[in-house]
């Protein structure tokens, strides 16, 4: 066993890379819930956007375009669970858990032919000046734009929920909808936007998986995250920056769980690898023991003439 | 005559399969309070929803302050000057007061200075409020202040008040109206739709009465007694309960010093409850929503369960008893909510009578369900308590919430129980159904049994029970006898105003 062998600078700038992409799919379904819609389909939508972005990337050349494409099939996909929910009245779990399943293979369907490929390289943004601060400056500040651009999603989401009108009526409208219909707010309306941005935020999240961590497109690369991202966001108590604080947790974990095992610690390796969703979920559940509770429309169909 | 403020002619909305409003014609003047009364189904929520902007009227006419008025959503009735209080509540529970104002106003100011208006406004017209409090710990009266508040800051003409004090103890009631007094003075109108006639006879200037979506009259209310308008209401003279002679006996169901937490977040403890109720007597027990009624029937009906001797049965302790055991020795009980409590929604009446019934009807044997005799005690409970219904197959929630309940408390009462433990037996039920079920519930006191009516209609309750306590926040008052109790009296063993006062513009 040599401990030594792990660099904290290393590993810190790692966490913050792992985190990213379970970052950027718990605040999207964040939103999504606390729109009172339950999306189960982010792992769906997340595998989606990763090959959708892999494959314009490496068509076009761009990483930039790559997730714009990621972000936009994340987000067509699901529009698809938005029809089946809020018009057609289908069942929310069981149209996330098709949404999955529908995601995973028509990734797989695109995916053929982009096995073994490399896509275009990420650039890094190297911020002057703050980036060569000792220890800090290579742990925070030598980061591609991603990973800075999920800190602020966060930061403005949960800005928006708190303070601004359109916040107000998304949080009204995921407490009760028909109080929210008879003040006249489109609920409908409202819950397809919140889905959209939520396939967005998993599609984003899928791409950076394919495009930046890892990067390759293998078939059902996410490997549950975006079952993580779900949990994430209740034991989160739908809560933006614990939403966060959860991410950097698990994703803090996982590189440290990989360090050990690659240092040889004597503890069998399943118990490191079941080590990050056991802590972090212990760690939330702790913090969610206050009074916050779930959006109380959350997962019930919305009819305007009932 | 003052100025007309609303005029609606001919309105007519009709759904797949029924006719919500025909023809329906009315005039509102500037700083009147009209009364719209009707039955359940009547069409009354239609018509206001149609005012409201909320429904589109099929063909008709409305004429606002002399223009075409023809509001295509709630906003645009809201920037023309017309606010509606609704009937159930329209709030968020998780949002605090100022954000659920502030969720009904067209542009609303920042924050501070919303919950500063607030406050002054809360404060001119009596109704005290603190901005920042979370609406789902607020009591019905308090709730219901939030939305009145949420209307007087957009400085409306027309103020739609559906059923406002349903929830409120008498004295809040007078409060309130003191409110809309302040408020018709101001040059406001008023659009009241309430059941309680003596309500709407002590406050209105005029009355619309509506039957099956038909305008069927108009009256001044202060001119006409509320028996002429109730026949109004519902096109045929009105049978009224007839209490006969009762002869007291045993002490048959008895709490002692009963205390118990509530099992939901926003529920209400029970504190120190003593009552007992003697065969033949019917005791009343009054209270605003919210107070521990649902506690209370569920401490008695085992869903709940109390140290052993805290709840006895003609003498035998039951506190830790389930409610099988408890429907074995005769202790019966009726919930509130009729779908999803008392009956299973979408299980066929034939069910639903077997649900309750399996064990006083013998409608099982080694495990096996007897269907026939299951069906026989539906159609009788069809029969006798006048439940309209194609068929006892129907599925519980296609039946209108009247006959339900007739249903739900025929269930019970046709199993003979010794005790009858009853919530609300009579909300949301038309009147010739409701005089119905008391009438039942009379008789069945009469033939021996304790009946325990738990309702926030104190007319029905001082009409059907020989005692009558009050529950508050909790602790239930004292019983006392009926006959001679004066409303007053009542309003303080509610609980008195809730620190409400009278508005002072």
């Amino acid at each position: 066993m040599d401990l030594s062998a792990i660099n904290p600078t290393l590993l810190l700038a790692s966490l913050m890379v792992a985190a990213t992409p379970l970052l950027l799919a718990a605040i999207g379904e964040l939103v999504v819930e606390r729109a009172g819609v339950l999306n189960l389909g982010v792992e769906g939508m997340m595998i989606t956007g990763a090959i959708c972005g892999f494959a314009i990337a490496v068509n076009t050349g761009s990483p930039i375009l790559g997730l714009v494409a990621a972000a936009l099939g994340g987000a067509v996909l699901s529009l698809l669970f938005a029809a089946l929910t809020q018009y057609a009245l289908a069942n929310q779990v069981a149209s996330g858990l098709a949404l999955t399943l529908f995601g995973l293979g028509l990734s797989a369907l695109i995916g053929q032919g982009y096995q073994g490929i490399k896509p275009p390289s990420f650039p890094k943004a190297d911020i002057p000046l703050l980036s060569d601060i000792p220890f800090l400056g290579g742990v925070l500040f030598r980061h591609d734009f991603v990973v800075y651009l999920a800190i602020a999603l966060t930061a403005v989401v949960w800005w928006v929920l708190k303070y601004s009108r359109i916040g107000l009526v998304l949080r009204a409208v995921g407490e009760n909808h028909d109080a929210a219909h008879a003040l006249g707010y489109k609920v409908v309306r409202i819950r397809v936007a919140a889905i959209c941005f939520g396939g967005a935020c998993a599609g984003l999240g899928g791409a950076y998986i394919s495009l930046i961590r890892v990067p390759q497109w293998t078939e059902g690369m996410t490997a549950g995250i975006g079952w993580i991202a779900l949990a994430l966001v209740v034991f989160a108590s739908w809560k933006p920056w614990r939403a966060m604080l959860g991410a950097y947790l698990f994703g803090g974990i996982t590189v440290l769980q990989l360090n050990l095992q690659a240092a040889g610690v004597a503890i069998p390796v399943e118990y490191l690898a079941m080590s990050p969703y056991l802590i972090t979920i212990i760690v939330l559940v702790i913090m969610s023991a206050d009074k916050s509770r779930a959006p109380a429309a959350l997962g019930r169909s919305f009819h305007a003439s009932q | 005559m003052s100025e007309i403020l609303l005029q609606i002619e001919g309105l007519t909305k009709a759904y797949p399969g029924v006719v919500a409003n025909a023809d329906v014609s009315l005039t509102i003047r500037k700083g009147e309070v009209h009364a719209l009364l009707g039955e359940n189904g009547a069409g009354k929520s239609t018509l206001v929803k149609m005012i409201y902007g909320l429904v589109k009227p099929d063909s008709g006419q409305m004429v606002l302050r002399g223009a075409p008025y023809a509001p295509a959503q709630p906003r645009a009735a809201r920037a023309a000057g017309v606010a509606m209080v609704f009937q159930h509540f329209s709030l968020f529970d998780a949002l605090d007061v100022a954000e659920n104002i502030a969720l009904g106003m067209e542009t609303p100011p920042p924050m501070r200075s919303l919950a500063q208006q607030i406050r002054q406004v809360s404060e001119t017209y009596g109704l005290p409020l603190d901005p920042y409090r979370t609406v789902g710990e607020l009591s019905a009266g308090e709730r219901q202040r939030v939305e009145i508040i949420r209307c007087l800051l957009q400085s409306p003409q027309l103020l739609i008040m559906d059923e406002p004090t349903s929830v409120l103890t008498p004295q809040e009631v007078e409060i309130l109206f003191e409110t809309l007094r302040k408020l018709t003075a101001e040059g406001v109108a008023i659009l009241y739709i309430s059941h309680k006639l003596e309500e709407i006879r002590a406050l209105c200037d005029a009355a619309t009465i509506l039957r099956q979506g038909r305008n069927v009259g108009t009256c001044v209310p202060a001119q006409t007694q509320a028996r002429d308008m109730a026949e109004m209401m519902v096109g045929s003279t009105l049978h009224t309960p007839a209490r006969g002679p009762r002869t007291m006996g045993d002490v048959l169901l008895a709490l002692n010093n009963l205390s118990r937490p509530s099992a939901s977040a926003f529920g209400t403890a029970l504190k120190n409850i003593t009552l007992s109720v003697q065969a033949g007597e019917v005791l009343g027990i009054g209270g605003v929503a919210g107070n521990g009624q649902d506690e209370l029937l569920a401490v008695l009906s085992g869903e709940l369960l109390t140290p052993a001797d805290a709840v006895q049965f003609m003498g035998q302790p039951i506190g830790q008893a389930t409610p099988q055991a408890r429907r074995r020795l005769g202790l019966l009980c009726a919930p509130e909510e009729r779908l999803g409590h008392a009956a299973a929604p979408d299980m066929s009446l034939v069910e639903n009578a077997l649900l309750t019934g399996v064990q006083r009807k013998g409608l099982a044997s080694r495990g096996f369900l007897k269907w026939g005799a299951a069906r026989r005690f539906a159609e009788d409970i069809i029969a006798r308590f006048d439940v309209r219904t194609p068929g006892p197959d129907v599925a519980a929630r296609a039946l209108s919430g009247g006959n339900l309940q007739k249903f739900v408390i025929g269930r019970e009462v046709m199993q003979a129980p010794k005790v009858l433990v009853v919530n609300q037996p009579t909300w949301g039920v038309d009147a010739a159904a409701a005089a119905a079920i008391r009438q039942a519930l009379l008789d069945l006191a009469a033939g021996g049994a304790a009946v325990l009516v738990i309702s926030q209609d104190l007319d029905e309750l001082m009409e059907i029970s020989d005692r009558f306590a009050a529950l508050n926040e909790g602790r239930l008052s004292p019983a006392k006898p009926t006959t001679g109790l004066s409303v007053d009296e009542i309003g303080l063993m509610m609980g008195g105003a809730h620190g409400m006062e009278v508005a002072h513009v």
